[in-house]
């Protein structure tokens, strides 16, 4: 991506999050639940997390067509948006459409679908009867399928294809193909519906060795490189947890706040009613 | 000063929105060559591109969808809903994304444009009135035109506030002409607005039942009783205060929607009239409203619908009391 590009998350890009930018602790607070995000979208390039799955492939498609409208394609300085999505995320009518308005509007828009077999406890069989890169196809862009776990691959693929819409060759369909190594969240069970010869296999394909081996056997790192690269994870984890803890509980009122940009005389009277009915309790610990 | 109906009036209205901001674009279905099926657009793609009112794709999440990331492009999109019954595709859009926005970050200075409402004949799915669903949702503010200066200056206020509207059009009475005065300060988005003053009873309406208000009051007022008519012109905000005056004056209190009644406006209304103007009134609120069934067949709409009838028995009940 470059610095003008435009990302559409899901609520799992905090590595793209990172790349942007925006201070890890800010997704956090949405998990947390302090707070619902928070960071400025426009001006860091990279929208708000959007739980409802797929809705966001339509805010990049619409984003895309700003930039078409713009004259922001094919120019030296042009732009191009990805959007992530899973392959559960793939039935959603709302990436279909995507896919539609994306195709008819020849928007500079890059679909990078991460099909990592599992929306939560549902396998790949019930989402598809086909690749998923093959459905571009159906809606007149191309699809391409990329090993999910090769750095490199999916890089140049990524690199490739905002590329291509950045100069007005239209969107593209990435699948890269990987798999979910953990569980969905920690309610979720995956040994009640997957084997465990088959994360085995996964394992041996882990991105992050691979890499390192690659850069190893080329001779472009060394220990003491990985040495620091796992030293300052470790530092900026801790760091990173003991913020997350030390977050404050937001003050109750401040959930009137930001409803509209211009305010609402109904929501500032509940506030001032919620208000006055907390201070009813001054002087009592409750 | 000009007469022109309501829907002359809208196009008038976006035309000028069009001309005084060029980040304003038109999207939704048919609204180009066509002018809408309704011809509110009439013209307007000729004249500003269809870069600017573009005939989207049939697909109603999607209109929703592509505007929000327009508005993060710096966009104003103003989305023409084709019929009031077509834009629970778009629900989830709305309700999830729209309204959170700026709950999350930042606002999106969206309008959706819904025709709605009875009264036209037609199949179902093309008369409803789901007003009650986007006012119970926090984050979208929603307001009806009844008549064409309203028309004409609600239109192009929605589109100058950063706030997400729902902008619900009469339909049924969007052939009905009117003043429009284009050089006179407009009067508040979101405020209501006594349509007809009087002493003996308070009706609230808006969109297309402020005619029908409207008309019970003449008729009333041959028998004479005066009905003080109020139009909400904003269902979320709703702004009381003319209201719970006019309920102080009168003590009586008729409201009428075309949506059914249960879980409505109306009984947002009564609610809240209960408990401002609890002394004042003389009998309880009523509703006249539509029935609590899906929209019925076009042969028996009439009866569906409030009338002049249902509006004068209803003020009939409230001196009865």
């Amino acid at each position: 991506m470059r610095p003008q590009d435009m990302a559409f998350p899901t609520y799992r890009e905090h590595g793209v999050l990172y790349c942007r930018g925006i201070d890890p602790i800010m997704p956090l607070g949405l998990f947390r639940g302090v707070d619902q995000g928070g960071w400025d979208p426009i001006e860091m390039k990279f929208a708000m997390y959007t739980i409802v799955i797929g809705a966001q492939t339509l805010h990049a498609t619409g984003y895309a067509m700003g930039i078409a409208m713009d004259g922001k394609v094919g120019t030296e300085d042009g732009e191009a948006v990805i959007a992530y999505f899973g392959d559960g995320a793939s039935s959603q009518g709302d990436v279909n459409e995507a896919f539609v308005w994306s195709s008819v509007f020849h928007a500079p828009v890059v679909f990078f679908c991460q099909n990592n077999q599992y929306a939560i406890s549902e396998p790949l069989e019930r989402q598809t009867r086909v690749p998923l890169y093959q459905r571009a196809h159906g809606f007149g862009f191309p699809g391409v399928r990329v090993d999910g776990n090769d750095v490199l691959a999916s890089y140049a693929v990524t690199r490739a294809a905002l590329d291509q819409a950045r100069v007005g060759q239209g969107p593209t369909l990435i699948e890269a193909y990987t798999y979910r190594m953990g569980a969905h969240t920690t309610s979720d069970d995956p040994t009640r519906y997957r084997i465990a010869s088959e994360v085995e296999a996964w394992q041996a394909k882990d991105p992050i060795l691979r890499v390192r081996r690659f850069l190893e056997q080329q001779g472009l790192a060394d220990q003491s490189f990985f040495g620091e690269v796992d030293e300052q994870a470790r530092v900026e984890a801790v760091k990173l947890r003991e913020r997350v803890l030390e977050l404050p509980d937001p003050a109750p009122v401040t959930m009137f706040d930001h409803v509209f940009p211009n305010g609402s005389p109904e929501i500032d009277e509940e506030r001032e009613q919620f208000t006055a009915y907390l201070s009813s309790f001054a002087g009592e610990v409750h | 000063m000009e007469t022109v109906t309501i829907g002359k009036a809208l196009n008038l209205g976006l035309r000028r929105a069009l001309e005084d901001d060029p980040k304003v674009i038109l999207m939704g279905e048919d609204i180009g060559r066509l002018g809408g099926v309704f011809r509110i657009t009439d013209g307007l793609q000729k004249d500003f591109g269809d870069d600017r009112v573009i005939d989207t794709p049939l697909a109603e999440s999607g209109i929703v969808g592509t505007a929000v990331g327009l508005c993060l492009r710096g966009y104003r999109p103003v989305l023409e809903i084709q019929f009031d019954g077509f834009v629970y595709p778009a629900y989830d859009q709305i309700v999830s994304q729209v309204a959170k926005m700026h709950y999350r970050s930042r606002g999106l200075p969206i309008v959706i444009r819904i025709p709605f409402g009875g009264g036209i004949g037609a199949v179902e799915h093309h008369s409803e009135s789901p007003e009650a669903y986007f006012s119970h949702t926090a984050g979208l503010k929603v307001v009806v035109c009844a008549n064409p200066n309203d028309a004409y200056w609600m239109i192009q206020q929605a589109i100058a506030s950063d706030d997400p509207i729902i902008f619900f059009e009469p339909k049924r009475r969007y052939w009905e002409k009117g003043p429009v005065d284009t050089d006179a300060e407009p009067y508040p988005l979101h405020a209501a607005r006594v349509a007809r003053p009087g002493t003996d009873a308070t009706v609230v309406a808006y969109g297309p039942m402020v005619r029908t208000a409207l008309d019970a009051a003449t008729a009333a007022a041959e028998e004479g009783r005066e009905l003080e008519v109020i139009d909400l012109r904003s269902i979320s905000p709703l702004d009381m205060a003319p209201v719970y005056e006019s309920v102080r004056k009168t003590g009586r209190l008729v409201v009428v929607h075309e949506a059914p009644s249960n879980v409505g406006v109306g009984a947002e209304i009564a609610a809240r009239v209960t408990e401002q103007c609890f002394y004042s009134l003389e009998a309880p609120v009523l509703r006249v409203c539509g029935f609590n069934v899906p929209y019925p067949a076009a042969r028996v709409e009439e009866d569906f619908l409030p009338d002049l009838d249902r509006v004068l028995d209803a003020v009939d009940r409230s001196f009865g009391w």
